[in-house]
């Protein structure tokens, strides 16, 4: 099969000592050394003040990585379908519930229900960046990243247009937690485009091939290791070194992701 | 540039819902207006009337497959067991290959009643969950495609949409882009969604749950009934399905970027997902014959898909909505309606909207309330969810 192909730009992240593109860059590249520290996760500005207040921890970090994405691919936010990729969604909100409906009442708070759903930081994207455009937002475990991306470069490649895509995670709350152990909060996006534009670092051709494979050597392993959305850092961490690479991604079932990266 | 939309052909078809176990139970029930809603037992508390399927509990899944045991998982084994669908598959396998088949569901809360029963079996006192509850295989949104990938012997790539309730529908969409872009030849497409706490407890605290079975586009219609569904459809280019086989013509979504919970009053999202998939399948509207609204039950969503309905088809084409029969099947609701969509196509059948004396006076579309027969060519099927999602899809007839 000889894959799917688009152009990448726009880079963003958010992380433990990788606070934003520009200065994560030569951390990234392996010219200045990662040295921990907390992600601070501001409040999302594109919100009116009674929606930012309505917004969580994690939906404030997918706006923080999608709005730094929009910002470096010098793209109207409105003009981009989008693709978000979250393994735990709103843990928090969805722990919160469930810890309500196991008290004796059992009530749930309105606004923690329709927050819980996971497409709610697509949705407060679309109101912050005032996009009627089509979006979708998927959850795929420890793959979310990967399926993520490579279905953001499906739309690119089949719908030839440009697509936002978004992975982002923080950790589950209360009981939830040790069920799907994640270390930090994280976020990343990129904009994907058919042709190159001036934002373009990269062009990536995509293959899902079937049986598993070990993944490529990364010195960011270990952090990708901590959170389904870090498992984007080898990617990052090749368009920041700016050379040709060829990476692989082990999925759950017996299969793989590989994506060549080719500097343009 | 967009590229144009090519057809593709439902190969195979099953669904589950209260309104029957397989296709020819659905059939019989749209045909002789056998709605599946029915009082709530205490489980269901707040709801009044729920669409449960029976039976569910009753399923086993393969040994091998014993992991994901959950209710959503078992509605969807019980929905591949009907209507020859394993077969269906499996032919195609047999000519397309493992791993040119794509598995594409969508879910809104996956196998989390299976967690809510993991809180409840604590001790008393005790935090953590069960040691053998397994949150990957059951809770998380992932469980139902690697599920249905396994059980079907695919080898393609597997996708969890979860756009609350476009889900269903919005694997069509994203199903076709990938047979589009050359990443699968077909795909494995649906919905599945089961009645759990946290959707009836999360819609009764919205006060949005009807008093008695839900009447989409009634006068006096009072909330919506919650039901579960599990629909699949097996998605192929025209050339490997009978000639016969219903298509999938055409496909839009759009996003309100209005409001979380509430859709845009006047449906202006809703419109441009209409109208996204007309363009789609380059029609006019005048060329659609029957509509499948999304139709809630609710006051502001009926409304809303009324403005937009009657903005771009005036009073033209007939249009209903079949909650009344199953309840609002949430994540599974645009994949159970693509099916229905498919067989209203095969028979000539508008099914109208069940339980309904008046239509509310102020809605301009034509609401059909009894059944009626009419060749139909084109259908239009929509769904819209939280978040602002909005998806609809075109059916019909190949040209």
């Amino acid at each position: 099969m000889s894959g799917v192909h688009c152009h990448i730009g726009g880079l963003a992240l958010l992380g433990p000592g990788l606070p934003c593109w520009a200065e994560s860059k030569p951390v990234l590249a392996g010219r200045v050394p990662w040295q921990e520290a907390p992600p601070v996760v501001p409040p999302p500005a594109m919100l009116a003040p009674t929606e930012r207040r309505r917004t969580s921890l994690v939906v404030r970090l997918a706006l923080a990585a999608a709005s730094g994405a929009v910002e470096a691919a010098g793209v109207a936010p409105e003009a981009l379908e989008t693709v978000f990729a979250s393994s735990n969604g709103d843990g928090a909100v969805v722990g919160a519930i469930l810890d309500s409906l196991a008290a004796p009442d059992g009530e749930v708070s309105p606004t923690q229900f329709h927050n819980s759903v996971h497409n709610a930081a697509a949705g407060y994207w679309g109101i912050g960046a005032h996009s009627t455009k089509p979006s979708i937002s998927i959850g795929c475990h420890q793959d979310s990243f990967a399926l993520g991306l490579l279905q953001a470069a499906v739309q690119v490649a089949g719908r030839g247009v440009p697509v936002l895509f978004c992975a982002y995670d923080a950790p589950l709350a209360g009981p939830l937690a040790p069920m799907h152990p994640t270390a930090f909060p994280f976020a990343m996006a990129c904009v994907l485009t058919p042709e190159p534009t001036p934002a373009t670092r990269a062009a990536l051709t995509l293959r899902h091939l079937p049986g598993g494979a070990p993944a490529a050597p990364s010195p960011w392993q270990k952090l990708a290791e901590g959170n389904p959305a870090a498992r984007s850092l080898p990617l990052l961490a090749a368009l920041a070194a700016g050379g040709a690479a060829s990476l692989v991604w082990p999925l759950l079932d017996d299969a793989r992701l590989e994506v060549e990266v080719s500097p343009c | 540039m967009p590229t144009s939309f090519t057809p593709l052909a439902l190969s195979a078809v099953t669904a589950v819902s209260a309104m029957g176990t397989g296709i020819a139970a659905t059939r019989r029930a749209l045909h002789e207006r056998l709605g599946g809603l029915r009082p709530a037992s205490p489980e269901d508390r707040p709801a009044a009337f729920v669409g449960r399927v029976e039976g569910v509990d009753s399923v086993a899944l393969p040994p091998e497959l014993a992991r994901y045991n959950c209710r959503n998982n078992r509605l969807a084994e019980m929905a591949l067991l009907q209507d020859g669908f394993l077969a269906a598959v499996a032919e195609a396998r047999e000519r397309l290959g493992a791993t040119r088949i794509a598995v594409v569901m969508g879910t809104s809360t996956s196998g989390i009643a299976e967690t809510e029963a993991a809180y409840r079996r604590r001790p008393e006192g005790s935090f953590e969950l069960p040691e053998d509850f397994d949150f990957a295989a059951t809770h998380d949104l992932f469980s139902l495609p690697r599920y249905v990938r396994a059980r079907l012997g695919l080898a393609g790539p597997a996708l969890t949409i979860s756009t609350a309730c476009t889900s269903g529908a919005r694997a069509f969409l994203e199903a076709a882009t990938m047979i589009s872009a050359g990443l699968c030849d077909a795909a494995v497409v649906g919905g599945v969604d089961t009645l759990c706490r946290m959707t009836v407890e999360g819609f009764g605290s919205l006060a949005l749950l009807a008093p008695g079975p839900t009447r989409p586009c009634a006068a006096d219609r009072d909330g919506i009934t919650v039901g579960e569904a599990a629909a699949f459809v097996l998605l192929t280019r025209p050339q490997d399905a009978a000639p016969d086989a219903v298509q999938l013509l055409g496909a839009g979504a759009s996003s309100d970027g209005h409001h979380m919970s509430s859709p845009h009053p006047e449906g202006l999202g809703a419109v441009s997902a209409m109208r996204a998939a007309l363009d789609a399948a380059q029609l006019d509207a005048a060329q659609i014959d029957y509509i499948n609204l999304h139709g809630t039950g609710t006051r502001a969503n009926d409304a809303m898909e009324d403005r937009a309905v009657s903005h771009l088809f005036g009073n033209a084409v007939p249009c209903s909505s079949t909650k009344g029969w199953t309840g609002h099947t949430l994540g599974a609701s645009g994949a159970l309606e693509a099916v229905v969509a498919a067989l209203c196509l095969q028979d000539g059948l508008v099914p109208g909207c069940l339980g309904v004396e008046r239509v509310d006076p102020e809605f301009q579309a034509d609401v059909a309330v009894e059944n009626r027969r009419a060749p139909l060519r084109r259908v239009l099927s929509n769904s819209f969810g939280f978040g602002g999602s909005n998806c609809s899809l075109v059916l019909g007839h190949a040209a």
